[in-house]
């Protein structure tokens, strides 16, 4: 390996943290220009996390400590890792077989960390948020599992990311189907309305992170952050045929467009120019299409946009909904995409 | 250990997202189940009561429009209502007119602002801020009004403080079709949405027995299949003359209650353009030169219910007892009807979908924890009657009942 790489590879980290900011700045922006309000500057992100890391950091005395301060750092290393794999697996094409196992691993390591977090924090409201995000992982883990067997159908049995990336299984109606409800599923990962039952403000007063404070606090953000990058990506690895522009060449135009239509709408409804919001995310959308990006802007757009039309459900109907809904619809869908591979017809 | 500790408790308070204000449920949970509810209030009495046996009667509809923000034209109401029934005097009619103006347009603000906040306390922020949007032109309009967004204190003894120039009612108008436009978008976006229908319908019902047990006010017993409505059984202002029709729904659940207040809303609008159609010319406000001696009620319908005011005169120029009640105070304990068995998100939204208002329901308690010694309402009631007890006995004075005396 040459210096050059290593070099690339120790930045790679802080790239995807930077990212991870851009883009819960972005949903932060888009959502508050939905709402009709202003929304936060850029930095914001950024400087709620260094505002943060100077804070003290509050232990309960009833707290178990070791885990309590270690869940963060699982979680954060936990999707720090599956980010390097899949920006592995996007940029450098140097892939291993099976990683793609790997990543659905990792995937389920921050819920973890936030049930390890939650029930060490010997808080009620924490105790009970813990409780709705273990339902929440068994809810959406058999869906997420299930589309991805119709992307191993699709892809004929790949099992490395690089594979998978080569072909766009969304373009029949089984992928299609299987990508909305990954893509519902990726909602409940990040914890975003409808399904942010484990934090649920208005109930629990952020349930799950209701006992931490400081670093800690900054800890989970930036790993949520990082989610924001690390989610949208393996969708588009899956579903969408990954990075470049070799196949679905529109798609990020088209989110582009729309993103700048809704900007631009909300700018003229709220009746305010703050040019360098508008500049920076033009740049945002730009940088991410040059770099063949344009699909991961389109998932985040799709992703605000649920959060910002939904109200949140309970536990029983999003676990309902993920088992029957979701899970019928997959079932649909795997049969579906084994008649197509059966007789050859990829559309189907 | 103490042994209620030992029952799992999440407390919804006194400092919580759900609400704005210091309030403390205690539920007392099994699982995601509520097994049991504590309101406990009294997080910041400002003694208005009180205050007010210090002011002169005209002075007291600016404290009482602090009551509470939000009802801060339905509170000065009920106040003038019982101290012209104690001077017997009339208001004139164009002041009757004015004051339905002024109560409608507070009803609109207040029930957009729950909308609102309904949509907040099940993390629907796009309708959170679109109703409060919404919500922005009324309260301009009462600015252009009265001067003031909130705490208008238009009202004073004899009539209104200020008038509504005519120039100004077309404007009023057309600022009420944008409204009623923007709300009937508003009402179909809720009443069509399967999945609101999915976290609403069927949440918290209170059942119509239940709601006469706690003898609950406003689109709370509404949404409950009762149709009481003070504006309509015993009109005060010039709701009597006005045609408008009240809104009841049967189901009893959250649902149920948007439904009433959002249904209200038109009929708000409705009564506003009649207003203003048949306003009357003359005189706002007749003086008033003493209020005699006596005792008056007076009770107007706030955007959450009945609030009752009584007022005792002795000839001064200030009320020497001044009572309020303010709906919330019968509504908050219907709690323990509607909330027990259900799971802890459906509590929550439960809690707001009365609309409480802490500051209106706010009773003193004394709370020493270094000695241990809490004295809520009950008991400083019994320490007070006790203590007037003793003082009659010390002095010879007849044994009277508290109520009479």
């Amino acid at each position: 390996m040459s210096l050059f790489t290593v070099l690339l590879w120790i930045l790679v980290v802080p790239v995807t943290i930077v990212l991870g900011l851009a883009a819960s700045w972005i949903v932060r922006k888009v959502s508050a220009l939905v709402q009709w309000r202003v929304g936060p500057p850029l930095f914001q992100p950024a400087y709620d996390v260094i505002k943060l890391m100077g804070k003290e950091i509050l232990i309960p005395e009833e707290a178990n400590k070791s885990v309590f301060m270690m869940a963060p750092l699982i979680g954060f290393v936990g999707v720090l890792l599956l980010s390097l794999i899949l920006w592995n697996a996007l940029a450098v094409q140097r892939p291993f077989v099976g990683d793609v196992i790997v990543a659905i691993y990792l995937m389920v390591l921050p819920s973890l960390a936030l049930i390890l977090g939650g029930s060490s924090s010997a808080s009620p409201h924490a105790s009970i948020g813990t409780a709705r995000e273990m339902k929440l992982v068994m809810g959406y883990e058999l869906p997420l599992v299930l589309a991805f067997i119709v992307v191993l159908i699709k892809t004929g049995g790949q099992l490395s990311l690089a594979g998978i990336s080569q072909q766009v299984p969304v373009l029949s109606i089984s992928g299609m189907l299987a990508f909305i409800v990954a893509l519902l599923c990726v909602q409940a990962k990040l914890g975003f309305v409808p399904f942010d039952i484990a934090e649920a403000e208005t109930e629990l007063g952020s349930g799950v992170l209701m006992e931490y404070s400081g670093a800690l606090l900054a800890l989970w953000k930036v790993m949520q952050a990082v989610m924001l990058v690390a989610l949208p990506f393996f969708l588009m690895i899956l579903f969408l045929g990954g990075y470049g522009t070799n196949h679905l060449t529109g798609v990020g135009a088209i989110s582009a467009i729309i993103l700048l239509i809704v900007f631009v709408v909300g700018r003229f409804m709220s009746g305010r120019s703050k040019f360098l919001d508008v500049m920076a995310l033009l740049s945002f959308i730009g940088i991410c299409i040059l770099a063949g990006l344009g699909k991961y802007v389109l998932i985040l757009v799709l992703l605000i946009l649920i959060k910002n039309t939904n109200p949140r459900l309970k536990i029983d109907q999003a676990m309902k909904f993920f088992w029957g809904f979701c899970t019928v619809t997959l079932v649909v869908s795997i049969i579906l995409a084994s008649l197509g591979n059966y007789y050859n017809v990829s559309w189907l | 250990m103490n042994k209620a500790m030992n029952k799992p408790v999440l407390a919804v308070g006194p400092f919580h997202p759900l609400q704005e204000e210091m309030e403390y449920f205690q539920l007392t949970v099994d699982g995601e189940i509520v097994t049991d509810i504590d309101v406990r209030i009294s997080y910041n009495h400002r003694g208005i009561e009180k205050i007010s046996e210090t002011l002169q009667f005209d002075q007291v509809p600016y404290l009482v429009s602090r009551v509470c923000g939000i009802c801060s034209a339905s509170h000065p109401l009920a106040y003038i209502n019982a101290v012209e029934e104690i001077a017997g005097v009339t208001a004139p009619e164009r002041a009757q007119y004015i004051r339905v103006i002024i109560n409608e347009l507070e009803r609109i603000h207040s029930h957009l602002l729950w909308v609102g906040l309904g949509g907040h306390f099940i993390g629907y922020d796009t309708v959170f801020m679109w109703a409060w949007k919404y919500r922005e032109p009324v309260l301009d309009l009462l600015e252009a009004i009265t001067g003031n967004r909130n705490n208008y204190g238009n009202v004073c003894v004899g009539g209104c403080r200020e008038d509504i120039p005519d120039e100004m009612i077309p404007k009023i108008l057309k600022e009420l079709d944008t409204i009623e436009k923007k709300t009937e978008m508003l009402t179909k976006a809720v009443l069509d949405d399967p999945v609101l229908h999915a976290r609403l319908k069927g949440v918290g019902i209170l059942t119509k027995e239940a709601a006469v047990k706690y003898a609950v006010t406003g689109p709370t017993a509404r949404g409950s299949g009762i149709a009481i409505d003070v504006r309509h059984d015993d009109p005060y202002a010039a709701y009597g003359d006005l045609d408008w029709k009240v809104i009841s729904q049967p189901e009893g659940d959250v649902f149920a209650k948007a439904v009433v207040r959002l249904l209200e809303i038109f009929e708000s609008i409705k009564m506003i353009r009649e207003a203003l159609k048949k306003l009357p010319k003359g005189p706002i406000a007749v003086e008033v030169k003493q209020i005699p001696p006596g005792e008056g009620c007076g009770h107007a319908e706030a955007p959450r219910g009945e609030t009752f005011h009584y007022v005792r005169s002795d000839g001064g120029n200030r009320p020497i007892r001044h009572k309020i009640r303010a709906p919330s105070y019968v509504n908050v304990p219907s709690f323990k009807a509607s909330c027990i068995g259900q799971n802890i998100s459906d509590v929550t939204l439960t809690l707001a979908s009365v609309d409480p208002c802490y500051s209106c329901t706010e009773r003193v308690a004394v709370v020493d924890s270094h000695h241990n010694i809490i004295n809520d309402y009950e008991a400083l009631l019994q320490m007070s009657r006790d203590k007037t007890a003793r003082l009659k006995k010390e002095i010879g004075a007849p044994e009277l009942k508290m109520e009479e005396s």
